[in-house]
């Protein structure tokens, strides 16, 4: 069947029953048959092909390879099955990869490429890819492939794919300083976004309200602007830890440290960094944004950033900017230690000089113009965008929300093709006024996963109904794999959810 | 209790004595009539108690065991750590009872399945808050999770799956678990509408929808002219009296939908030999009446939503009419306390119905007495519910979308009326939110800040 032919293997896959079909994000090109394979636990492998530019030792793969076995076979001893009345004549005993371009130990990056295919076949059975990356996207629709008989044997069906995202960032972002999210939370987050096929963590560390991120270079910053500095915070340790766990999830960590406005936290630790208000001709005892008039800001900037440009190894920061007029030279210092930046939209709006390379993130829904026409002028000058706008998952409302959210077209603006290709992708938002461990879990979980096919899905790819059956069988796998994902709407899944 | 108080700050180690401190050494509980102990508390039964801290020994002191309860919840939260870790209480006399005597929590397991220990936890929670009902609306449309042991069928026909069920064993447990908490435990077995999955396992039960002359495939709410129907309600609500030891039962009785009775060329003959003519509330009323009988039979008394009210069904007095829906339901108080009928207000405090932002304030600053009426009409608000509708919840969400909002209503129907100042209530319930926490009870932020584990 022809690639673009997408309704007919669609239907097709639809029309088979029961958990083949739970695919999430769906791939790009995909041919399934009724004919299946079995697998059993006690036998099967996953292995490097001998021309696999990755081979055993390669840690990305080392490591995913062991924990999709956990996810599919759980992490139980399997003894061979008794032999059964009726033997499946044709077994899969192995998933062979081939990853083509070296880069194991490297980083994720924003041109990153993620395309895999997966043949499985009466010959074959073999997970090809560009990088690791790819290998581990693939790894994951594996993962959803294999079902189970009602008499508990893994199958897989005979299958064909082709895949590879729409766009290249597809971020989620949280706010660790409204609320402190402990490390186990951030984790089990970066689990589940590898589940969807997110690829970008954007880590909004610091806020008016508390200031976690350890500073080695200013300790007094999180000593007097965390929560409580012994338990509220995160260290060296930690940030690395988020990053290599990121890192074997094939995700980027986007830092951003917000300035100048959104600092009240910076205040306390770094006496004169903030404006001070005045009440007539007297200080009124409250701050502002950073103050951009003295010398000792521009330094304390140099010095901050220095330190962050070095701990956080992506290529690109996150500066913020977003609700205040922004200060220019921030950016020529972070220029300066060869990073690229991404920035709220009012840095644009404001009309502040930028370079070329600049990201955009537009997460205003109607000021000053509506986000669609935001996207239109952003890319028209000449800049790249990340959408935000209609993906503010701490916004809940009663119902099935999901649905707007899966409907949103990022491309939907007047442009040309060259304009089209400026939008790099877009972030669900989870911002944490009012979102901490106790209810992060359910609140972004599955409706995140609405923008993850958005953003790596076909553009066709809109049929509610079907996105509606899949997402439901979805959510009763992140269930199942641990995620504390809530449910779209009345039902059941075979495994519910019980707190441990 | 002990756990409670002593497990708060797990990271920090049992604080050295300091010999300056005066030493509270023992709670002393006093329980002067009756206790109580091995009954089922009820509407009526006495929850005050006064408590006096003062070294060495505090003193509580209570009518009976369900005052007790409530003054060791309160007791446990008068205790904090200062600054050194040293577990510290104030010299304090609270005397104390209920504004209301329901203080209800509605849970539905049938829109989802609700595993036990989701239950238990609530009810841990509501204990926390000095709720004392819990209304398990168990069964509706959409799944029948109580196994019967009269009918086996309902649950093995219309439960989501044989592992989506209650067994007498898990409704026991959750009744007895409530009672050591003081709570009331009073199912709802909503009909003649919100019955779809009755009809699984029952067959003939339902009403058969007609498509002209020709029966449909799909069915309606119970149906009303079959003596079928009443024989196996009056087995059905004997046995669910028997297993459910509350004086009270909920019998539902809301959005019956008319369609079906009216396409059904049998019940249009039983409408025209009863003389109801065209007025589907006469035969919504008749079916009613005869559940209400059935209800008496086993010397139950009746909870139903306000629809059976607003269409005239002929009530025993007695029975509570719970009021539900939004528009103008100060009227509707104001009107069923006016026949005479006590209430149970919910419409307000339908937690299922998220926003973004800080909505507690708007259930906090609700008052159930607020209607134009007598004082012997505002006797009748027996209190309310805070109902939590399970569309879009199960066990992944139900705790943090609980708590802290419903500990709002919690106080508004304890405390007194002039406890309203909200930026007091903010202090307070952010405090008691990190309690929540640390007792293991996953209550969502109130804004933003942080607990101190």
């Amino acid at each position: 069947m022809a690639a673009s032919g997408l309704w007919l293997p669609l239907l097709l896959a639809a029309a088979l029953a029961g958990r083949a079909a739970a695919l999430w994000p769906w791939p790009q090109y995909i041919q399934t048959s009724e004919a299946h394979y079995a697998i059993f636990p006690h036998d099967f492998q996953f292995r490097y092909h001998s021309s696999s530019a990755a081979q055993p030792g390669c840690s990305v793969l080392d490591e995913a390879f062991q924990r999709y076995r956990d996810l599919l076979f759980s992490s139980r001893a399997w003894y061979p099955p008794e032999p059964t009345r009726k033997l499946h004549a044709l077994e899969k005993n192995s998933l062979v990869v081939l990853v083509v371009t070296p880069g194991c130990n490297q980083l994720p990056s924003l041109e990153s490429l993620e395309n895999y295919t997966l043949t499985i076949n009466d010959d074959h059975c073999f997970l090809l890819s560009e990088t690791v990356w790819g290998a581990l996207r693939g790894l994951e629709t594996f993962s959803q492939l294999v079902w189970r008989s009602p008499e508990g044997m893994f199958l897989i069906n005979k299958t064909e794919i082709e895949d590879f995202p729409r766009f290249s960032h597809r971020g989620l972002l949280l706010d660790t300083s409204r609320h402190y999210l402990p490390l186990t939370t951030i984790m089990d987050t970066l689990d589940a976004m590898a589940y969807n096929k997110f690829n970008v963590f954007h880590w909004h560390l610091v806020d008016d309200s508390s200031f976690p991120y350890d500073s080695y270079t200013f300790p007094e910053l999180t000593r007097k602007g965390s929560y409580n500095p012994a338990t509220h915070i995160y260290t060296a340790q930690d940030v690395k830890m988020v990053i290599e766990y990121a890192r074997l999830r094939g995700i980027r960590v986007l830092a951003e440290f917000d300035t100048p406005g959104h600092t009240l936290s910076w205040g306390p630790g770094v006496p004169g960094l903030l404006t001070p208000c005045y009440s007539g001709s007297h200080p009124s005892g409250t701050f502002g944004p950073v103050n951009p008039i003295l010398n000792s800001t521009y330094e304390f900037m140099s010095s901050f950033f220095l330190e962050v440009s070095s701990v956080f190894p992506d290529f690109y920061l996150h500066l913020g900017g977003d609700e205040v007029d922004f200060t220019c030279w921030l950016l020529n210092i972070v220029s300066a230690y060869d990073k690229g930046y991404v920035v709220w939209q009012e840095v644009f709006d404001n009309k502040v000089k930028v370079r070329p390379d600049t990201i955009i993130q537009v997460w205003r829904e109607e000021m000053p113009v509506h986000y669609v026409k935001e996207m239109e002028l952003i890319t028209k000058a000449g800049f790249r965008a990340l959408l935000s706008a209609p993906w503010y998952l701490n916004h809940i409302t009663y119902g099935p929300d999901w649905s707007e959210i899966y409907m949103v077209e990022p491309l939907e603006f007047k442009g040309s093709p060259q304009q089209k290709a400026l939008v790099i992708g877009g972030e669900a938002c989870m911002w944490g006024e009012y979102v901490d461990s106790t209810n992060l879990a359910p609140r972004l979980w599955p409706r995140a996963g609405a923008v993850a096919e958005r953003l790596w899905s076909n553009k066709l790819v809109t049929n509610l109904d079907s996105a509606f059956k899949r997402l439901t069988q979805f959510r009763c796998e992140l269930l199942r794999r641990g995620v504390q994902a809530q449910p779209l709407n009345v039902g059941y899944c075979e495994q519910e959810f019980e707190q441990t | 209790y002990h756990g409670y108080i002593f497990n708060l700050d797990k990271s920090q180690r049992g604080p050295a004595k300091r010999n300056s401190a005066v030493e509270l050494k023992q709670l002393l509980v006093s329980i002067v009539l009756d206790s109580e102990c091995d009954l089922y508390p009820n509407v009526t039964s006495d929850e005050s108690y006064s408590l006096v801290v003062k070294a060495p020994v505090a003193f509580l002191k209570a009518n009976r065991v369900w005052g007790a309860l409530r003054g060791l919840e309160t007791f446990s939260q008068l205790i904090y750590q200062d600054s050194y870790g040293t577990f510290t209480i104030n010299e304090c006399n609270i005397i104390d009872s209920p504004r209301f005597p329901h203080r209800g929590i509605l849970i539905d397991t049938a829109r989802h399945f609700l595993p036990i220990k989701s239950i238990l936890e609530t009810l841990d929670a509501m204990a926390f808050n000095k709720f004392n009902v819990l209304h398990w609306h168990i069964v509706d449309d959409q799944s029948f999770p109580y196994q019967s042991v009269t009918f086996p069928e309902l649950s093995n026909k219309g439960s989501y799956s044989l592992s989506h069920v209650y067994t007498p064993t898990d409704v026991h447990t959750v009744i007895e678990y409530a009672r050591l908490r003081g709570i009331r435990v009073i199912p709802e077995f909503d009909s003649p509408g919100h019955t779809q999955s009755w009809g699984k396992g029952q067959k003939n039960l339902l009403t058969p929808c007609y498509n002209g002359h020709k029966q449909s495939e799909t069915f309606g709410p119970i149906n009303p002219i079959l003596n079928s129907t009443y024989s196996f309600l009056s087995q059905l609500f004997k046995e669910v009296s028997a297993v459910f030891p509350d004086q009270f039962i909920h019998l539902g009785g809301d959005e019956v939908e008319f369609k079906c009775w009216e396409s059904n060329p049998e019940i249009r003959d039983f409408m025209k030999w009863k003389g109801f003519g065209e007025d589907y509330k006469k035969l919504e009323s008749f079916y009613v009446q005869k559940v209400l009988d059935i209800a008496s039979t086993v010397n139950k008394g009746a909870i139903v939503w306000q629809e059976v009210f607003d269409d005239h069904v002929k009530l025993q007095p007695g029975t509570i009419v719970q009021v539900w829906k939004f528009q103008s339901y100060s009227e509707e108080q104001a009107q069923v306390t006016a026949a005479g009928f006590p209430v149970i207000l919910s419409a307000p405090w339908y937690l299922d119905w998220i926003s973004y932002g800080q909505d507690w304030k708007g259930y906090y600053k609700v008052d159930p007495l607020d209607f134009s009426g007598s004082p012997e009409q505002k006797k009748l608000v027996m209190g309310g519910e805070a109902c939590l509708w399970g569309e879009y919840v199960d066990a992944t969400n139900l705790t943090p979308r609980l708590w802290p909002r419903a500990s709002a209503i919690g106080e508004r129907l304890w405390s007194h009326s002039d406890v309203k100042d909200l930026e007091d209530a903010y202090n307070r319930l952010t405090v008691h939110r990190c309690r929540m926490v640390s007792r293991g009870i996953a209550a969502e932020p109130l804004y933003t800040g942080y607990c101190n584990h």
